[in-house]
């Protein structure tokens, strides 16, 4: 991967990755790039946040400030980093079981207070650093290690639970539109408040080979069969919609944003100190 | 602005705040948990008036990830937290030491295991505070006896927070938190304060963890240009995982060297009438209160007593307990928890003298005459 923008935007000397042939992960951080470039991101004040897991190890590819925390705790560990300096851009990068099951409280916490943090989640529906155990977003009934029985817990919808906890900005893409994967993320980039962009992306070694979903290419296939666009979707009733994943922006609004608003508080507080 | 230097009436937890912010803090994360809640609302109230952030997360896990967080951009950073929350806080306490982040972390301790006995004192957490979080890692942990040593400690803990890039402890427990004394604060110009070493902005090449100048590698602080990797995998000096072999155990050595080479520095201690001591009570925290007035009781009575407080709890003064030990015919080491300081004690003496434990674990302070008791029972066997 070492064209220009590689050199810009990635620690080339890190590459190869360690994702697994067929993984869409390189995907989902190849949108990434093309998203920070799109918005002309200063990486000397990006920082980069991540998790524990193989989706969390992007943020060891990118060449700016990057952090690579405990499992779970990216968007706390993210919080603290933009509270101390807000001028900073803070993206975070964290899977389904990183984002939804262990840190699922600071998800919901970081979407309600809005704190401006671009995050994305790499959905891949299982555990793939730990060979791949169920995870908050495994469909109901698939297998797992874990779940050899099928899997009986319902599934998480990760966009609907940001929109709300508050989030500012809620999109959906998967792998085999890279190119409007990079788009929405540019545009969660741009955004002020918390944004969150969910990349669905196939794991072809534990959840295709348990399921039998096939090849990489089958999975991104089953993508292209599976998903609608949001306009689209809009014009389709309930029981055209079932077993279907809308894709796109999915929701924008304009709540007060946390740093901006802790810093007004600041400067209410000190004016009414000295005066 | 800190303080207005003077004389003030003022509470344990009140004192570690004031502290902070004489020691420069500039961001708090905690969660209320009692005995420690009075930490956060007193920071709550002073923080933003100091242009600094104060932000209550969502639990006492948050609160340590979001102190870390801080710490790398630059910002003295602290939370506060008691019994249950300290043991969340463990392993982004360790994620703290490997990444080597500045921040102190006040447990004011209460009787556990557990919710225990919410609004009761304890010493339960001395070993935790030496080995909560897993693996090795350096430790350095500061148990203050008085309101004034609140203050006092809290700003000793930012100042090797910063000097070491390690996360200092301060613990204290439910009596020192919440009792109120007299306390002198100093002018706040006189309160000395070190900060991380730190590479400068945009240094051409810079690595984060590049340690063979000096054991405490020069901090690449995020947003300064220097575009440093941060990882809780073990690392090279680019600050890039890498795998077993020497490197692994030559950084986990050097996080542990960066204490034991400091070790006589870090190692403070409070001793009294130990010259001619035949008897000497180890105490720390509250109980050494109790401790100093059944050593002067005793002495009353005629018995040779001292009294050896360690201020640092970790590293523990062992060196000056081996001395001790040559000279003394024993020990007592009243703490409020089933033994935990006294292994400490044996460990340093080594069978040369006696070493007698006194615990206490119904949520209530070891008084002055149970420790006299004990003291009574090594004088004259
Ligand atoms: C506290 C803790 N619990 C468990 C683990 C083990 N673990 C590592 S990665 C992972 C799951 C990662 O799954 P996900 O977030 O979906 O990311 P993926 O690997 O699929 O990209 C788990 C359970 C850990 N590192 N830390």
């Amino acid at each position: 991967m070492s064209t220009p923008l590689a050199e810009k935007y990635l620690r080339v000397d890190r590459l190869p990755h360690i994702w697994c042939r067929g993984c869409g992960h390189g995907t989902v951080l190849g949108a990434l790039m093309r998203a920070l470039d799109e918005v002309e991101a200063d990486m000397d004040r990006t920082v980069v946040v991540s998790g524990i897991g193989c989706a969390s190890r992007a943020a060891g590819y990118f060449n700016c400030d990057g952090l690579h925390t405990t499992h779970g705790r990216a968007l706390a560990f993210a919080t603290g980093v933009k509270l101390a300096r807000p001028e900073l851009r803070v993206v975070v990068i964290t899977g389904d079981g990183d984002l939804a099951a262990i840190g699922g409280n600071h998800f919901i916490h970081a979407a309600r207070r809005n704190i401006e943090m671009t995050c994305i989640c790499f959905n891949n529906h299982v555990y793939g650093m730990t060979s791949g155990q169920h995870s908050p977003t495994s469909p109901r009934l698939s297998l797992a290690p874990t779940a050899p029985y099928g899997h009986i817990e319902r599934d998480f919808d990760l966009c609907e639970l940001a929109r709300v906890a508050g989030a500012s900005y809620v999109a959906r893409a998967a792998t085999y539109q890279a190119r409007s994967m990079a788009r929405l993320i540019a545009r969660a980039l741009r955004q002020q408040g918390f944004a969150f962009v969910e990349a669905i992306t196939q794991c072809p070694t534990y959840y295709g080979r348990r399921n039998r979903l096939g090849s990489a290419a089958d999975m991104l296939r089953w993508q292209k069969e599976h998903t609608v666009d949001v306009a689209r979707a809009r014009q389709l009733d309930p029981a055209e919609l079932e077993g279907k994943i809308v894709v796109g922006e999915l929701h924008r609004a304009d709540w007060p944003e946390y740093t901006r608003a802790y810093a007004e508080l600041v400067a209410r507080v000190r004016e009414e100190g000295t005066s | 602005m800190p303080h207005e230097p003077g004389v003030r009436l003022m509470q344990g937890n009140e004192a570690c705040a004031e502290g902070a912010l004489a020691a420069g803090l500039d961001f708090f994360a905690g969660y209320p948990i009692t005995p420690s809640t009075e930490v956060a609302e007193f920071l709550a109230e002073r923080l933003p008036r100091t242009g600094g952030t104060f932000i209550q997360m969502e639990d006492e896990i948050a609160s340590m990830a979001a102190v870390v967080g801080a710490s790398l951009a630059g910002a003295r950073a602290m939370t506060a937290t008691s019994g249950p929350g300290f043991s969340l806080k463990q392993e982004n306490l360790g994620f703290a030491a490997l990444v080597e982040a500045p921040c102190v972390v006040v447990n004011v301790q209460r009787q556990g295991p557990s919710t225990g006995l919410p609004t009761s004192p304890s010493q339960g957490d001395i070993m935790q505070a030496r080995w909560g979080t897993h693996g090795d890692h350096p430790a350095v942990v500061l148990a203050p006896w008085s309101v004034h040593e609140c203050f006092d400690l809290t700003v000793t803990a930012f100042n090797l927070a910063e000097r070491l890039r390690i996360p200092v402890i301060l613990l204290t427990d439910e009596v020192i938190g919440h009792m109120r004394e007299k306390v002198t604060l100093p002018d706040p110009s006189s309160i000395r304060r070190e900060s991380r070493p730190r590479i400068p902005p945009r240094t051409p090449g810079a690595l984060p963890y590049e340690d063979r100048h000096s054991d405490v590698p020069p901090m690449a602080v995020f947003g300064d240009g220097n575009r440093a990797h941060v990882t809780g995998l073990l690392h090279d000096r680019r600050g890039y995982p890498i795998g077993p072999g020497p490197e692994a155990a030559a950084l986990i050595r050097r996080l542990q060297a960066k204490v034991d080479a400091r070790r006589s520095e870090l190692a403070m201690v409070h001793g009294e009438m130990l010259d001619d001591a035949e008897v000497v009570v180890v105490a720390v925290g509250c109980v050494a209160r109790s401790a100093l007035r059944a050593v002067r009781l005793a002495r009353q009575e005629g018995i040779a007593a001292g009294f050896l407080r360690p201020i640092t709890v970790w590293p523990f003064p062992e060196e000056r307990l081996a001395r001790l030990a040559e000279e003394v015919r024993g020990f007592v080491v009243p703490e409020m928890n089933l033994g935990q300081l006294v292994y400490e004690v044996e460990r340093a003496v080594r069978g040369r003298a006696a070493v007698r434990a006194y615990s206490r674990v119904d949520g209530n302070l070891i008084t002055p005459e149970e420790v006299l008791g004990a003291l009574r029972e090594v004088a004259r066997p």
